[in-house]
Parts: C-alpha cells; structure tokens; sequence
C-alpha cells in the first residue's frame, strides 16, 4: 500500500447560505483546493464526494455526477459516498485507498450540505434518517432525543453534569471566533447554555450543533509524487473505520461508542501511535456530549473523565489537549456531508502551521473524528507533515 | 416648479383589546420575559370578533376625512392595502367608499404587498393626483393580521389600520405635509407568503432579517436620501417598518439615524406589528407632533419583497389644530385598553375551530 498525502484543501464559510445553492458550494470548495494544491485539472483523476441527504434537503441525488459536471471535469469517475453525518469522512477514506492502492495518483474528495432549504422540523426528520427509522425516528427519537439518552446515563454512570457539557460549547465558540470559516464567531458563556431553553433534556439548544450551508475538498496524492506539488504534503499515517447497531437500543453502553473506539485502535496502529502523541483534535460534537463521549473513547482521557477535564480548561486551545480548534460541529457548522472533510481541512492548517490565531503550538500529529448516526458508523484518522 | 403630492388629512384606528406577549407564552411554555425582550414587544392589539380590517380601515379613512376638511365627493380615488381582507373576492375598498360618502363617482381597489400596500397606495394616489386624474385620493393601511398559533409571529401579528387623504400641493386644499419625494427597492425574495386557501402565513425564519427586511429597508432608505440629496442629520423624525420592536431600532443605527428620531414613530412594542399599517400607523403618529418645516422620513416594508421610501416636509397648516384628529395615536394607543387572556383571544380571532 503506497502512502498517501493531501496537497490542497479548501473550504467555503460554514453557514446559512441563502445566495447560493450546492453546486456552487461544491465549485467554492473545490477550486480552493485545486489552487492550494498548485495542480490542474489534468492532473485530476477520479472525484469522491461525501453528502448525506441531499435528496432529502434540496430533492437532489446522484452527487457524484453533479460534482464532475459543475466542476467540467467530465469524463472523470466520480462517486458519491453516504454514511450520515461521517459521509465525507468515508468519502476520504475511499480517496485514500483508491490513491493507496496505486490505481490514482491524484484525486480529489469533496463533502457537501445545502440544508437551509428547509424548514428546522423538516431538516429534523431528514437528519432523524442517520438513526433507524423503523426503531426510532417512527416512535419520535430524533437526534437530540438520542444523544439526550446518551447524556442522562453518561450523568448517571460518571457523575457528569450540565454545567461541564456546557462547558465544551463555551470552548468550542471562544476557539470559533479565531476561525473566519465559522457560522459562529461570537463566545458564549455557560450560563448562556444554560438559559439557551431545552431541546430534549438535558441537552439545550447551545449543546446542539446548528443547521449549516457549507462543502470542504482536500486533493490527495501519492506521496511519492506529492512533493512534485508542495514542500508540505501532509501525509495521512493512520485510517480507522468500524460499525455498529444503527439502533442505540442495540448497544452494550450508552455511554461508550464502540465503533469510535475500534476505529482509533485500527488508526493509532496503522500509524504506530498512542493517543498521547496526539497534539490536537477535531472530533464530532454533534452534541456536547458527543464531544465528552469522543475525547474519553479516542482515549484522550479516562471514561466518565471527560466532562470535568472540560471544564478544567484542559481542553481548551493550547492547553493539555487542544480538541475542536476549528470551533468543531457546535462553533463552526455542521453541514453534515461536509463536516468529515473540514475537519481534515482543519488538520491540514494546523499541521503546515496556517491555523492564525487559532494555531495549536508545535502540532505535529493531528486527529479528526467523524461519527455517523449515534454512532453505527465511526472513521478516525490521523496526520502529520511529509517534509 | 414641479408639481408634488400632499397629505390633507389623516387618521388611525386600533382595536382595544390587548394581549400581552408573556400570556401568549405561557400558553406554549416559553419564557414570556424572553420572548418580550427578544421581540421588544411587550403587548399587542388584537381585533374583537367583531372588527375586520374593513371596520378598521373605514375607521381610520372617517377620521382622515374629518381633518382633511374636505367634501367626501371630491375624492377621486380609494384604494386599500391589506394582507388580511375579509374577502378573498369582493374590495375593502368599496366599503370604506361608501361608508365615506365617496361613492358613485370614483375609483377603488384594494392592493396587496405583505405589509406595504398601503404605502404602495400612497404612491398611487400620488401618481394620479399629480397628473390631475383625481383631485383627492384616500390610501389605507390596513390589517388584522393572523399568526398560527404556537409560531414565532404569534406574538407580533397585531391589528391596526391607518389612512391619509392625498392631494396635490396647490389645490386649496393646504396639505399639512408635503411629499418631497419617494423612491422604491423591489426584488422578489420570498421571506414571507400565504397561499390560496391557507389560514396562516408561511415565514422562512432568519431569512427574513438580513436579505429580506434589512435589505429592502437600507436600500430603499439609501437610494431616497441620494435621490434627494439628504443625509440622515436632515431629518428631524424617521419612521421605519416595525414587525417587532428591534428590527427598526437596528435599521436606524445600520443607517446613522438618531435613535431619538424614530421613538415618536415606533407603536411595535406596544401594540404589535400592524402590518400594511405599521409605517402609516407610525407616521400618523410623528404627525400628531410634527411642526412647520419638520423634515420626516418614512420606509415600509413589505416581504415578497419591497420597500417604499418617502420623504416628507410638514407646512404651516399643520398648526392648525383642526387638521388633527381629536386623539392622538399615543392617546389612541394607550386609552381604554382591555386586556383578554389567550382563550378570549382564540375567540376573538376565530381561533376555535369548532365555533
């Protein structure tokens, strides 16, 4: 298997984008990444663009084609990949191994997600599809009722608490406000959380990740050829994925995603690494909780220690460990087929050292976490500089 | 010398009932104090079940003709601006016509432009006194306007009705305020609809703040003080389109008006977003107090969507008391409210389903 580096990434402004639709988004996006990386459109051989529900937001399918087109890269392959919220995430994956097994050298990945053509109730049901419709969504458990479980029984076995989960949205929107990409940039406060009004108990409106308009795309190379474009490939040293039950009823804990925890254990071995090498991470906080469930099971930290670490500040920009620079899903934007690859964006510019005010210092090994559903699907992967 | 139009008399009309915001919220189990505070509006006035936006407007119109002075014969034109007309088929128009004595020789016709159309009928009526098709022409401001329950517009959607008697400068008439000039921005952005047969309107939430209301209402604000000339400083009151209590206060600072200026204008917290008479209700007001030479400013807004500028110039003859209704909208505003409690609400705004 070759290695694989990206040479060029690209991101449009997270947030509610009412002037324009999803293919000039995707074209935002892409261009950026194909300028970044310095190559031309000849050298591109084959397109992978992650989206969730686009025929669910805007009546829309077969991305795959649309990407090639809107782009003018016809005849290219181009394939969309879904896998909920962690659709661009598989996506890469799937940029990786096509690029890894020596049949490409160049490709592109792009994630994307027009959701504001909705009404909220009606975005809520279309994201409600991540879950198991039968078992859930049909009974009336959506998103935030799900993670809500979650958070009770996390509560409940840990001793963790409102206040500390609040705590992951006050850092993740003061880390937003150095990031010119975010839908928020303004700081809140925990009592801002907790007066923000109940969604589903205990999760109020400032624990959930908003509604958001925005498309990402990195270019990936071999790395062997990859100099040929940058002195600073960022070369991908670990890539994990792993399943579970679509249902939370399924699962043994509620407050362990199994699938996030066999994905890190596949990347930290590909990459000969342990999470104490980790220097900064972008993982999914749908939910706050989400962020306190990702930073125990990627094991950053001690299950149930998540919380009160939070809140102890250790998390926070350039502190023990820096964890949504970005301003993660909460801060930034959670247009769900394009989160996976921003977060991959994000690890691109801290690693080349281009992350401004937000720069996490001497990061020299990055991780993003995508989660898919409540957590039936989880990819872990981790980076560092090739030069 | 160019020929302008001018307003020779003028009235309001709002109902008495009044609902409180915190009422309505108590009723959704939302934070009343909040929802007050985030809307700045604290009360709004709602329709008996015995009043429509015609009775409103027929209110409104007598009161404007009884200041203008002038003989109901003499009006050449009536048109009437609603979003909420108590027939789908068949004019408001005719009504407050007929109620004003005007009928038979005259035109009528009701206009519709989400919570512009009785500017837009000011500007009609400006356009046909001008070029001497009418002599006199009355335009309304005029709605009861309806939020489904349980939506964010419940809280605002408030009933009221304005109207002013148009005429030209120099007809003998002696408006009390001239009409300078107007300028207009119009896109088709859909913020804000309601469809044939549906009861309540259909709103895209946020969207209707940036692209649509603040939009329409900068531009419009922007493109009449190039027309004319005029900086903000030049006026001495600005009356901006009120769905609620802060977005004009927010439209008058993104445009460097005085927070000073719009105070006498501004009804949104105290009786609701009127709709197509928000911008008249609160222009009646400024001219209530207004004194010879006061340079106002006035800007609707009417999602779909548009907004219609105007600037206008009081005269001698607005000392004359007589050519004032007897209350003022203040007094109109804040006299004999009665307060009802959300099930006489839903009664009276034929809410129950089953009556």
């Amino acid at each position: 298997m070759k290695s694989v580096s990206i040479i060029g990434a690209g991101l449009t402004k997270f947030g509610e984008h009412w002037q324009v639709g999803l293919r000039e988004l995707i074209a935002e996006a892409a261009v950026k990444a194909v300028d970044d990386a310095k190559i031309g459109g000849a050298d591109l051989q084959a397109i992978y663009g992650g989206c969730m529900a686009s025929g669910r937001f805007i009546g829309q399918e077969h991305i795959g084609a649309l990407i090639a087109d809107q782009l003018g890269m016809n005849p290219l392959p181009s394939t969309r990949l879904e896998a909920a919220c962690a659709s661009g995430s598989v996506a890469f994956r799937a940029g990786y191994f096509a690029v890894a097994s020596g049949m490409y050298d160049v490709v592109a990945v792009g994630g994307v997600e027009k959701m504001t053509e909705i009404s909220t109730e009606e975005a809520a049901i279309a994201l409600g599809g991540a879950g198991d419709q039968e078992w859930e969504l049909f009974n009336g458990a959506t998103f935030p009722a799900l993670y809500a479980l979650m958070a009770r029984r996390h509560m409940q076995e840990y001793g963790t608490t409102e206040e500390q989960m609040a705590a992951c949205s006050v850092k993740n929107h003061a880390n937003a406000v150095h990031n010119p990409y975010a839908q928020f940039q303004k700081e809140i406060t925990v009592q801002d959380v907790m007066d923000s009004g109940y969604i589903s108990s205990p999760l109020k409106l400032l624990d959930c990740s908003p509604i958001t308009d925005g498309a990402a795309a990195v270019i990936l190379c071999s790395t062997d050829k990859a100099r040929k474009f940058t002195d600073t490939p960022i070369e991908i040293v670990g890539s994990g994925q792993a399943s579970d039950t679509l249902a939370l009823s399924g699962r043994k804990s509620l407050t362990t995603l199994e699938a996030t925890r066999v994905a890190a254990q596949q990347a930290f071995k590909q990459a000969r690494a342990t999470p104490k090498d980790v220097d900064f991470a972008e993982v999914h906080d749908c939910f706050s909780i989400a962020e306190i469930l990702a930073i125990e099971d990627l094991g950053f930290f001690a299950k149930g220690k998540g919380g009160s670490a939070t809140e102890e500040g250790e998390t926070a920009l350039n502190a023990k460990l820096s964890i949504n620079t970005s301003g993660g899903l909460k801060a930034c934007g959670h247009p769900v087929g394009a989160t996976g690859v921003k977060q991959i964006v994000e690890a691109v510019w801290q690693l080349r050292g281009q992350a401004g005010k937000r720069q996490v210092d001497g990061a020299e090994l990055g991780l993003t976490h995508n989660v898919g559903g409540s957590g039936a699907t989880a990819l872990v992967h981790l980076f560092k500089r090739a030069d | 010398m160019e020929l302008k139009a001018g307003i020779i008399g003028y009235g309001a009309a709002i109902p008495r009932l009044r609902i409180k915001t915190h009422e309505i919220a108590k009723v959704w189990g939302k934070d009343g104090d909040r929802i007050a505070e985030g809307l700045g509006v604290k009360e709004k006035a709602v329709a008996s079940i015995d009043e429509d936006s015609a009775t409103l407007a027929v209110e409104s119109s007598r009161i404007a003709l009884a200041t203008s002075g002038i003989d109901a014969q003499e009006i050449g034109a009536v048109f009437v601006g609603s979003e909420s007309k108590p027939y789908a088929v068949k004019p408001t128009a005719t009504i407050v016509a007929d109620a004003l004595g005007a009928t038979p020789e005259l035109t009528a016709a009701d206009l519709e432009f989400a919570c512009k159309a009785g500017t837009a009928s000011v500007q009609v009526c400006m356009g046909m006194c001008i070029s001497k098709m009418i002599r006199y022409g009355v335009a309304v401001g005029t709605d009861t306007a309806q939020g489904r329950p349980a939506d964010a517009l419940e809280y605002t959607a408030g009933s009221g009705a304005a109207a002013f008697i148009i005429s030209r400068e120099s007809d003998n008439a002696e408006p009390i305020a001239v009409i300078d000039e107007t300028y207009s921005f119009t896109t088709d952005t859909p913020d804000f609809w309601r469809r044939q047969h549906q009861e309540f309107p259909s709103h895209a939430g946020r969207f209707t703040a940036a692209p649509a209301y603040f939009r329409h209402v900068v531009s419009a604000c922007q493109g009449l003080l190039k027309k004319t000339g005029t900086k903000p400083e030049d006026y001495d009151y600005a009356v901006f389109h009120q769905p609620n209590g802060k977005f004009p206060v927010r439209a008058a600072a993104m445009l460097g008006f005085d927070r000073k200026k719009i105070e006498q204008g501004l009804l949104a917290p105290i009786i609701g977003n009127t709709y197509s008479a928000a911008s008249m209700i609160g222009l009646a007001s400024v001219l209530d107090v207004a004194k010879p030479g006061d340079k106002i400013l006035v800007v609707s807004y009417g999602s779909g969507a548009g907004s219609d500028a105007f600037a206008i110039t009081a005269t001698d003859a607005i000392k004359r008391k007589a050519r004032h209704p007897s209350e003022t909208v203040r007094q109109l505003a804040e006299k004999d409210r009665h307060y009802i409690n959300y099930a006489e609400y839903a009664k009276h705004r034929r809410k129950i389903k089953s009556m």
